[in-house]
């Protein structure tokens, strides 16, 4: 069996001031025909003006399972959000 | 030459229309150089500016002052993280920036540069210092070069409970004892005038403002920021019962708006050359704070290198 391309990741930025964001994936034999390729098949209509590929492998991804001892923490931090501290109504700006 | 213009026009087209530049567009060189200068120096302000509030999170006098405090002290150094990133899309390394800090070359605000001597100064601070940065920073948002706008969106976003709490401190303190009332005046005293120069020299006296404005990096004149600053936190004061110390302030019925006295602009000055109460210190902490870091990162290092052999050692065997 012939062996798979290796996978690229593609981030693509709809417009200038937003983020490059994450569209899909696709094989391709090195980069530069991976950013080939997404600007055929993932900006066929305009979206987007900058395209990043990323080799699949070297993304570092958090595991699902992990969900609850990496994100729990932070609930129950709410003195990290304003609405914990008490300013009378009377102030404005704040 | 002809080059350079149509790609100048081309940049200051989008300039006007409004939109971002991002990192790999064409950009004129004092374009970037503006930025990496205001940038790094806002990512140093973060990052020297956990030390005057880091003085007292030992000495914060309940759970819930001391768990707000660290909570604060950790969004600025994550704010310094944005920012020394957002820097970096500019082309310079991260190792540099530091080096510009800790060889005095870079600045960072001036308002760090001062001590923090009682609890008070923890209200005064969140509610002055923070309510100036964030009059300074919202406009940010808006900025042409779009890593600093995102990093900036972040930050506001995260900062609005940082003024929040140190104005519920005052309204604590301010509700308290006589002393408690006299501390919390006394707050307001060392720390109005420093926050006013936050905004840095009058719009005549500004060097860099002009291109700024016209680049839209800045949106607004420091004169007018540290107008609404002043219109914005004098009723704030009154509330609390607190005297503004300026004798020279007044409500303009014409202009909508607060006359107020003059800044002295020599001990501004003064501090930005270094010789403030606390720019040594402040320095000093920092560098010993990177210098003792040393061994965390000697260590990190080699315990990547190892897992990167063992992980080659394993697909060969």
């Amino acid at each position: 069996m012939e062996t798979n391309w290796p996978l690229y990741e593609v981030f693509i930025r709809s417009k200038n001031g937003l983020s490059h964001k994450h569209v899909g994936s696709l094989h391709a034999a090195d980069a530069e025909m991976a950013l080939e390729n997404a600007r055929d098949v993932y900006t066929r209509r305009n979206e987007g003006v900058s395209i990043w590929v990323v080799k699949a492998v070297d993304i570092k991804a958090s595991d699902p399972a992990d969900g609850d001892f990496l994100f729990e923490p932070a609930s129950d931090k709410i003195y990290r959000h304003p609405t914990f501290y008490e300013v009378p109504d009377a102030v404005k700006h704040m | 030459m002809t080059q350079v213009s149509s790609l100048e026009d081309r940049f200051l087209q989008i300039i006007d229309a409004d939109e971002k530049i991002e990192p790999k567009d064409w950009m004129p060189e004092e374009y970037r150089k503006t930025l990496i200068r205001q940038i790094s120096q806002h990512a140093h302000s973060e990052i020297v500016g956990m030390l005057p509030e880091g003085n007292w999170i030992t000495r914060a006098p309940s759970l819930k002052r001391k768990l707000a405090l660290l909570a604060k002290v950790q969004d600025e150094a994550g704010h310094g993280l944005y920012l020394y990133s957002a820097c970096e899309t500019l082309g310079i390394d991260r190792s540099t920036l530091l080096d510009q800090l800790h060889t005095g070359k870079a600045k960072y605000s001036s308002i760090f540069n001062y001590p923090t001597i009682t609890w008070a100064d923890m209200g005064a601070i969140g509610w002055l210092v923070d309510g100036a940065a964030i009059m300074n920073q919202v406009p940010l948002c808006r900025c042409s070069y779009g890593p600093y706008a995102r990093a900036m969106v972040r930050v506001c976003k995260e900062e609005s409970f940082h003024q929040r709490q140190g104005y519920e401190i005052m309204t604590v303190l301010c509700k308290g004892s006589e002393e408690q009332k006299v501390m919390a005046q006394d707050a307001l005293n060392r720390w109005w005038w420093p926050s006013l120069m936050m905004f840095g020299p009058n719009d005549a006296d500004s060097t860099h403002s002009e291109l700024s404005m016209r680049w839209k990096i800045k949106r607004f004149s420091n004169d007018e920021l540290r107008q609404r600053f002043v219109d914005m936190t004098v009723p704030q004061a009154e509330l609390l019962g607190l005297t503004i110390p300026d004798k020279d302030l007044k409500y303009n019925e014409a202009k909508k708006g607060y006359d107020f006295g003059t800044i002295n602009w020599d001990e501004f000055w003064e501090v930005v050359k270094g010789n403030g109460p606390c720019n040594e210190e402040r320095l000093r902490a920092r560098v010993e704070a990177h210098d003792k870091g040393q061994w965390v990162r000697d260590a990190a290092a080699a315990y990547a290198r190892k897992q990167k052999e063992k992980s080659s050692l394993s697909k060969t065997a």
